[in-house]
């Protein structure tokens, strides 16, 4: 069913249920996202899509329109806000992005840099979080974990259908799990899937280290906002990059 | 600012040449810039050199009174912009941000280091007592045969538990991330700031490695 | 040779050596995949050989009981606790082996929920409840006894793994606290003295039960429940605590009159949901109703983990029937077949008579197979234990927990009216609403309307504890002020009320006192927590959001994050190293965990410090301070300094130590 809805004082028309954020980069609205993937099920665990719906917040990837919605996303105190959620996920974890393998091809610094983050107005934790390198083709830099389960939701096990990937302990006590023995039979393609569909650089391939020159890497030839907006592209992305 | 003892004999109190007076009436006339480091690389140091030619366009009115061309202790005078290199990792380090935050108007946290601790933060991941065994007493290059000793004098800085980013110990005015920024990017924040334009980092120069 | 067993289970060990030898190979089943030993105490020999014993076909047994359902998880996790008294590693691979999930998948269960142990947490289990409340009636004292007299620190076992002492949240005793529970016993109103006395009865043989109910009560008996814990109803009525009741003929009308008139009446009623949202009880219902589903659920949600909140316990104890009344209706008008009370393990005492009760209701024809010799209209209730987690009280996070899986809240829409409990229409209310369903039904919309005020129609149960000589439920009907509850209670030189717990807001009487109880104004949720002017309110405020931190499920960002951050300015403010821009920031982050976060918990759990600084912002200023030159109050050179003595003191020993080789 065709409905109206406003983004941003703007009438715009779409499909009924249609995801918000989908909507929004159709008609030019860069909504930032860090759990959500084009065609799979909403995670809404990031919340850096926050917007205004009917004057309520509201985690845009969470949302299928409907009629007469009035969607603010570029208000000032939107903007901040989403800008802090990136802010907040930079000290809770150590993203150091000199050290780091995806630096160039991550999600998170890529939205930063969008959002305009210059550093973190929260204080910066510093946590100790050991690495799991016991798998054969990957391992799990946790420091960087951001929690967005993406991971967990759709890295199965081909065969019985089972997780891989799971979270243990729950708050800030909680950190990313990997079951070895099927990590170790994960087929080299879902190896590669695994990594680039965490947005940061937790989960990291083996063999394979800096392979794009500084200047060629995946956000520095189109930026984050580029690719939200570029329909074609990010449905190409859903399937997996 | 502080001055020498009786012991003790700082480079800025160093008897220097005086200059020409008509060139000290100019300088006295422009902004004045300032760029010390803490604890970090010196890389971000030589990023502000990395202007090169395009330095010289600011040169009428900005002129530097601290770089790693003048390697002073201290700023002789009050500066319009400092440029902080490098996070507190030791006590000389918080001495020498509270001495530039107070004689700076506008300063500002250059690289990673500054802005949150960088590279050397990385230590902040375990205990200063393993940092410290590992550096010196069960030392992969200790000297064999040597008493393994932490170096302990008055003269030598004590270092603090973790590296702290400088806006957790002073008041920052702005950030330049990245390991190194580029100079074209402090180039840009200078320029903007000394022609009075506010203070803008867009998203295709803003880097954080 | 010795690393051989390490991944396999017991009970493949006690088949090849035979059950003597396995406990000497089952100990190196304690060592972790890179061969270094857990960091834990082993069992005595005589637990661990019975360990042995008791995995021999166990684990299977206990698939088989529930049909290797993957959703009936947290029931065969309680099975493992059980056997073993913790959830081991070996016993659990065996499980998720048996239903088709991956160790870590299961993994991810056990360690979402307090009561759920990886590694052995005593012969017996003591868990202190440590609330505000307990803090201001000797806590310390005893908790200090509990570690001198078991020998274990909180957290921990004492060294011959005896006992196990963990600190838990609110278990809903706030009226008799200091309280804990010793494994499914609970003990209250504890004194150091006390303490000893039941320690060292433990100590010399005697069970917990035993201990706590000497004349040998059974369990599903209501003199069993008040042997334990008091129920104190201090003001009952018109709404909750009425006796007698007739449920079948309240059941024959009902169904007599069919399902739209009794939405109807409910929605005319205008009752509000107890739970916390004041979502429309008819409302939810006619949407549960209508929604398409092959099969429809009623659940009960008896998840009352709000600090300072006991009123759904007391009417589980009292009114459970009511209870049950109210969700045989909901089933009868929704088309449900099963029905579920999701109780929280803190209230596990009232479990058997709880059991009993729903027996002899079944009796009475008012659930089972054809009700009230109605054919058609079957309905059955069962019992889901909850494991410790505040944020089940969600009702989608409830779902999740019903359904085996950690309790994280879902995303919404879709809605559980729509797709609930195993993805079909659920209808999930709280305790004290389905009672008051009842009530309406029995006494109709028109009495219930002439109760309380215009929005808040008829009353509310407040569970009150804290500074009043007279703690315990109270029913009061909305519209009611705060000065006038105040009085009723006894309230001793009341200075603030913490109302609905942690997640409500926390009011000055001085400035509040005349305020009414009612959605448009003072929303309470059930509980009330007064505190008198020698309180510490920051302390206070500290706790709760320890307790926020604590119990964040962490999915989502400026819940888990943000409320770390929070927690951490409130110690700022009490260290006296916060200067106004601190307070700003507090106001503004906590907007931010406020509006953002995907539940309620992170939707409420800035209120502690976003009320106290309206309500008193002066306790915020007392503590302020101003900036002294330069450096930022906030940064403790001192400290950082410290750190560094501290190491070199640490490593002294060593460079002694290298220093006295080398002379050699």
């Amino acid at each position: 069913m065709s409905i109206e809805i406003i983004i941003d004082g703007e009438s715009v028309t779409t499909e009924a249920g249609t995801n918000l954020v989908d909507v929004a980069a159709e008609n030019g609205v860069y909504i930032p996202t860090l759990c959500y993937l084009k065609g799979k099920p909403c995670l809404g665990t990031c919340r850096v899509c926050s917007v205004r719906v009917n004057g309520h917040i509201i985690a845009a990837c969470t949302l299928p329109v409907s009629e007469g919605m009035n969607v603010e996303v570029n208000a000032p105190d939107l903007l901040d806000m989403r800008k802090a959620l990136i802010e907040i996920l930079f000290v809770e974890g150590n993203h150091n992005c000199p050290s780091c393998e995806k630096s160039g091809r991550c999600d998170l610094q890529a939205t930063g840099y969008e959002l305009g983050m210059v550093v973190s107005r929260f204080p910066y934790r510093f946590p100790l979080r050991e690495r799991e390198v016991a798998a054969k083709h990957l391992w799990l830099e946790r420091d960087r974990c951001i929690f967005c389960q993406r991971c967990v939701e759709f890295i199965r096990d081909k065969a019985t259908d089972q997780k891989i990937f799971s979270i243990r302990g729950r708050g800030t006590t909680a950190q990313i799990e990997i079951d070895i023995a099927l990590a170790d039979r994960m087929p080299p393609e879902q190896v590669r899937e695994a990594a680039e569909i965490c947005p940061v650089g937790c989960i990291i391939e083996k063999g394979v280290g800096f392979n794009d020159p500084i200047g060629q890497r995946k956000f520095e030839i189109q930026s984050v906002r580029e690719r939200a907006l570029d329909i074609k592209d990010s449905a190409a992305e859903s399937g997996h990059e | 600012m502080s001055k020498s003892n009786k012991n003790q004999t700082y480079s800025h109190d160093l008897p220097a040449t005086p200059m020409d007076p008509d060139l000290q009436a100019a300088r006295d006339e422009k902004i004045k810039v300032a760029m010390i480091g803490l604890c970090g690389c010196w890389g971000c140091t030589l990023s502000l050199l990395d202007m090169d030619e395009a330095l010289l366009g600011l040169l009428d009115k900005v002129t530097i009174l601290r770089s790693s061309f003048t390697d002073i202790k201290r700023i002789p005078e009050r500066c319009a912009i400092g440029f902080i290199e490098g996070g507190v990792a030791n006590e000389e380090n918080v001495e020498t941000l509270i001495e530039f935050r107070e004689n700076c108007d506008i300063l500002i946290s250059v690289g990673a280091c500054a802005v949150w601790g960088g590279v050397p933060a990385m230590r902040n991941e375990v205990q200063l007592s393993d940092c410290l065994n590992e550096a010196y007493v069960d030392s992969v290059t200790a000297v064999s045969d040597a008493i393994p000793t932490i170096p302990y004098h008055e003269d030598i800085p004590r270092i603090t538990g973790k590296v702290f980013p400088c806006h957790e110990v002073v008041k920052m005015d702005y950030f330049i991330p990245g390991c190194p920024p580029e100079g074209a990017t402090i180039l840009k924040v200078l320029d903007d700031l000394i022609n009075g334009r506010p203070f803008d980092l867009p998203a295709s120069i803003n880097r954080y490695d | 040779m010795k690393w051989r067993f390490i991944s396999t289970s017991a009970e493949e060990i006690t088949r090849k050596v035979g059950n003597k030898a396995a406990f000497f190979l089952y100990q190196q089943l304690l060592l972790d995949d890179a061969g270094r030993r857990l960091n834990t105490t082993l069992q005595p020999i005589a637990a661990m050989s019975l360990r042995i014993e008791n995995m021999n076909n166990k684990i299977p047994k206990i698939i088989q009981r529930y049909q290797a359902d993957q959703t009936r998880l947290l029931d065969m996790l309680w099975d493992l606790h059980h056997l073993f008294g913790y959830i081991p590693d070996d016993a659990l691979s065996e499980l998720a082996n048996g239903l088709n999930m991956s160790l870590n998948d299961a993994r991810e269960t056990r360690s979402f929920y307090h009561y759920f142990h990886d590694r052995p947490s005593g012969k017996y289990t003591l868990y202190l409840s440590d609330t505000v409340i307990a803090r201001m009636n000797g806590y310390q004292a005893v908790q200090a006894a509990l570690e001198r007299e078991s020998g274990a620190p909180i957290g921990g076992m004492d060294p011959t793994g005896t006992f196990g002492l963990y600190s838990t949240p609110c278990v809903g005793l706030s009226d008799q606290e200091p309280v804990m529970l010793v494994d499914e016993v609970v003990f209250t109103r504890l004194t150091p003295e006390k303490v000893s006395d039941i320690i060292s009865q433990l100590k010399q043989g005697r069970s917990p039960e035993e201990i706590a109910n000497p004349s040998g009560l059974p369990k599903d008996d209501i003199a069993y429940v008040d042997q334990l814990v008091e129920t104190t109803i201090h003001q009952a009525g018109p709404v909750f605590f009425q006796q007698p009741n007739d449920f079948p003929e309240l059941l024959n009308h009902c169904l007599d009159v069919g399902p739209d008139v009794v939405i109807e009446t409910i929605t005319a009623a205008k009752l509000r949901g107890h739970g916390g949202a004041g979502f429309s009880t008819g409302l939810k219902w006619r949407l549960c109703r209508e929604a398409a589903g092959a099969a429809k659920y009623v659940i009960c949600n008896a998840d009352e983990g709000e600090p300072g909140t006991f009123k759904d316990r007391a009417l589980l104890t009292r009114s459970p029937q009511a209870v049950f009344m109210g969700m045989v209706l909901a089933a009868s008008v929704i088309g449900a077949r099963e029905g579920i009370i999701y109780l929280r393990q803190e209230y596990i005492y009232l479990k058997a008579f709880l059991e009993k009760q729903l027996q002899l209701f079944r009796e009475q024809q008012l659930l089972g197979n054809s009700i009230l010799g109605r054919a058609g209209f079957n309905f059955d209730i069962r019992i889901q234990m909850g494991a410790g987690a505040y944020v089940c009280g969600d009702e989608s996070a409830l779902i999740e927990s019903c359904e085996g899986k950690r309790g994280t809240p879902r995303v919404k829409p879709p809605y559980p009216v729509e797709q609930g409990y195993l993805g079909m229409p659920t209808c999930v209310n709280n305790v004290e609403t389905l009672v008051a369903v009842t009530r309406v039904l029995q006494e109709g919309a028109d009495w219930y309307q002439s109760l309380g005020v215009e929005n808040s129609r008829g009353s509310r149960l407040m569970s009150v504890s804290g500074d009043c000589d007279r703690p315990g439920i109270y029913e009061v009907e909305w519209g009611t002020t705060l000065n006038q509850v105040l009085s009723s209670v006894g309230a001793i030189d009341p200075w603030a009320v913490q109302i609905s717990g942690p997640s409500g807001e926390c009011v000055a009487v001085e400035k509040s006192g005349e305020r009414c109880f009612g959605y448009s104004d003072l929303a309470c949720n059930g509980s009330l927590m007064i505190f008198n002017h020698s309180r510490d309110l920051l302390s206070i405020v500290k706790h709760f959001m320890q307790f926020f931190v604590d119990e964040s499920c962490g999915i989502c960002t400026p819940c888990r994050a943000g409320n770390v951050d929070l927690h951490n300015k409130v110690e700022r403010v009490m260290a006296g190293r916060a200067c106004q821009q601190d307070l700003d920031e507090m106001v503004s982050w906590g907007s931010l965990v406020r509006s953002t976060s995907r539940c309620g918990l992170g939707g409420t759990s800035p209120n502690p410090i976003l009320t106290t600084l309206k309500q008193f912002p002066e306790i915020y200023q007392a503590k302020l301070t101003e900036q002294q030159g330069a450096l930022l109050p906030s940064f403790d050179l001192q400290a950082a300094l410290m750190d560094n003595e501290q190491a070199r003191i640490e490593l002294t020993q060593k460079e002694l130590n290298h220093a006295s080789e080398a002379i050699k």
